[in-house]
């Protein structure tokens, strides 16, 4: 296990993940994956299905435990042993590939139970929403366009628009780290590249990793890409390289 | 502090609230006050009848806590309302002293039967009625926090979940039935003749203990209302809604799904306490999958989610229970059949729910003649 003091990408990284490596059922997801992020950094992972890419999320955000390997946060939290919860609490938030709302509450209510606040049920239980909050949940409805949405019950809304709440939600969370998946998937064009806009701007601030299809969409991204497949890293380079490169052109993008 | 309470109640809370208030006010006066024989008097059955319904509503409400707001389908309600039965079981009991059949100043009846020849620990303590009462909330609570620990801690969700609470109360049920468990077996607890020194079959007793089931039923409302409409209350909607979702956000769902499921464990505690001395008696079967799976019925008829539907329902179903055995003796169990076939059909969201889409429909007319001007 490596140290974070003796390794100096293991300390300047945010993300680090370092031979990874497991297994369901004897299938083999992950394989020896490495990957550095550094901080304020945003990343595109692309790969064919099966590839390992939410696998990968899964490790990271604590759902499932890796067969061998290290993942660190921030050069010294070893996500192996967290939970859920606690990598939630250190500043991860995830998007999941189908959007994952809280469908029964007011959109408003989405972002406040996002919000950076204590956790505990003792907090929530006597806690009052204070101004500067209701404050903070405005300016994300507008960062996600949905300001004008704020009363309406989460389940009303368009796919897309979930899409954005969701994102907003990650956002009032205020991690230093996303991990967003598949976000324009079944989105309109427009709706494509308004949410690469939006990603743009969360990037300005935050680490971002995202995992995605559409090529395009990554192109609008404009920023380094890790191409995955079969459970480890294929080729990692700006897009132009990786998608020059024959080996990701035979796995993944066709001739 | 007032505000704060008032605030919390809807125009629905407070008219439910009132009719509680009314049940306080009028019964007494009807039952105590006017005499046998006027139109307006309510005989003893009907308090009775009335108290132990108030009981079960209390027992829905708890479950609608789990089942409605953290969708925690708990099969098992039924132990914790008994195990609060059991509990002031226990300390009327106690307070026969004497007077039973063998006459022992200490031992209940059915040890000196069974030849006991001291009391057994679970017993000490429990001719106190405010010890008594710190074990009404004490067992179910207790139980609850144990089990669901272990259950929510290893996150056995959904139909799983189910089964194991059916189990958790039926193995009580097993248990409670063995004579060396030293809870009076088969027959339970019963021929029970004071508490607190007033005559449990007395008139002016049985009038305080309904007033007391009417009060234990507002402040349940209260509190569930204040949990549910709280940040807690939220959180605890949206693990129902989306699990994973809360749990990525950092909130620790195993500790949010305790915290309620012990809450509702002693809601339905305090009703089996209060359950007890209206019925004079509580055995095993008050443990029987069959009673829990019931107060399910209960909650989904009324409307799941929505506290009051649950109450609600609760006496519906009961009142439409008691209507049919004597209206229609041979077929009740048929029309109670079809009330649950009918309800799950056409009302998914139980009765409460169908006022609601009424109220929505006129709201929507009313307001379509003034677009027109």
């Amino acid at each position: 296990m490596a140290f974070a003091s003796d390794n100096p990408s293991l300390t300047a990284s945010l993300l680090y993940l370092d031979g990874v490596s497991v297994s369901f059922d004897g299938y083999k997801a992950l394989r020896g994956l490495s990957l550095t992020l550094m901080p304020n950094e945003m990343r595109a992972i692309i790969g064919p299905n099966g590839a390992g890419k939410t696998t990968m999320m899964d490790i990271i955000t604590g759902k499932t435990r890796p067969d061998e390997g290290d993942v660190f946060f921030a050069g010294e939290h070893d996500l192996t042993k967290l939970d859920e919860a606690e990598i939630a609490e250190l500043g991860i938030g995830r998007k999941f590939q189908k959007p994952t709302v809280f469908e029964h509450h007011t959109v408003t209510d989405n972002i406040l139970l996002s919000l950076k606040a204590p956790r505990q049920s003792l907090a929530t239980l006597f806690g009052r929403t204070t101004a500067a909050q209701s404050q903070r949940i405005e300016e994300v409805l507008h960062i996600i366009r949905l300001h004008a949405h704020g009363d309406r019950q989460a389940g009303a809304l368009s796919h897309g628009q979930k899409q954005w709440l969701e994102i907003g939600m990650l956002l009032a969370q205020d991690p230093q780290l996303l991990l967003v998946d598949e976000p324009v998937a079944g989105m309109t064009d427009a709706e494509t590249a308004q949410t690469a806009e939006l990603l743009r701007e969360i990037a300005k601030d935050h680490s971002v990793v995202v995992v995605e299809h559409d090529m395009t969409f990554v192109r609008d991204l404009g920023v380094k890409v890790t191409v995955l497949h079969e459970g480890s890293v294929l080729a990692e380079g700006p897009l132009d390289v990786v998608s020059a490169d024959p080996r990701v052109i035979e796995v993944y993008l066709g001739r | 502090m007032m505000q704060s309470l008032l605030n919390l109640l809807d125009l629905r809370g407070r008219i439910f609230l009132g009719c509680l208030a009314a049940v306080i006010i009028i019964v007494p006066i009807c039952t105590l006050l006017i005499p046998a024989g006027s139109m307006l008097h309510m005989p003893t059955y009907v308090v009775a009848l009335l108290g132990k319904y108030l009981c079960y509503a209390l027992l829905a409400l708890a479950l609608d806590l789990v089942w409605g707001y953290c969708g925690i389908l708990s099969l098992g309600h039924g132990a914790f309302f008994a195990l609060g039965g059991y509990a002031m079981g226990m300390y009327l009991m106690r307070q026969i002293g004497t007077r039973g059949v063998y006459a022992d100043p200490i031992l209940p009846d059915f040890m000196v039967f069974l030849n006991y020849k001291v009391l057994p620990m679970t017993w000490w303590g429990f001719q106190s009625f405010p010890y008594a009462l710190l074990m009404v909330i004490l067992v179910p609570g207790l139980l609850a926090f144990v089990f669901g620990w272990f259950a929510f801690r290893s996150r056995v969700t959904g139909v799983y979940l189910s089964i194991i609470t059916q189990a958790l109360t039926y193995a009580l049920l097993l248990a409670f039935f063995r004579n060396d468990m030293g809870f009076g077996g088969n027959n339970g607890l019963t021929d029970f003749k004071d508490i607190l020194g007033f005559n449990v079959q007395a008139d002016g007793t049985r009038v305080v203990l309904l007033m007391l089931s009417a009060l234990a039923l507002a402040a349940g409302y209260m509190v569930a209302r204040a949990v549910t409409m709280s940040k807690f209350g939220k959180v605890v909607i949206a693990i129902r809604d989306a699990e994973s979702r809360a749990r990525f956000l950092g909130y620790r769902v195993e500790t949010y799904k305790l915290v309620v499921f012990v809450l509702s464990a002693i809601m339905a505690g305090i009703a089996g306490a209060l359950y007890v001395p209206q019925v004079g008696i509580i055995n095993p079967s008050d443990f029987s999958p069959a009673n829990s799976i019931e107060a399910v019925i209960w909650v989904a008829v009324g409307g799941r989610g929505t506290l009051i539907g649950a109450a609600l329902g609760a006496l519906i179903v009961n009142f439409g229970k008691t209507y049919f055995t004597g209206a229609l003796p041979e077929l009740w169990l048929f029309a109670l059949g079809m009330l649950f076939v009918l309800v799950t059909l056409f009302l998914p969201k139980g009765v409460l729910g169908v006022i609601d889409d009424v109220m929505e429909r006129r709201r929507i007319s009313k307001r379509k003649p003034m677009a027109a001007e």
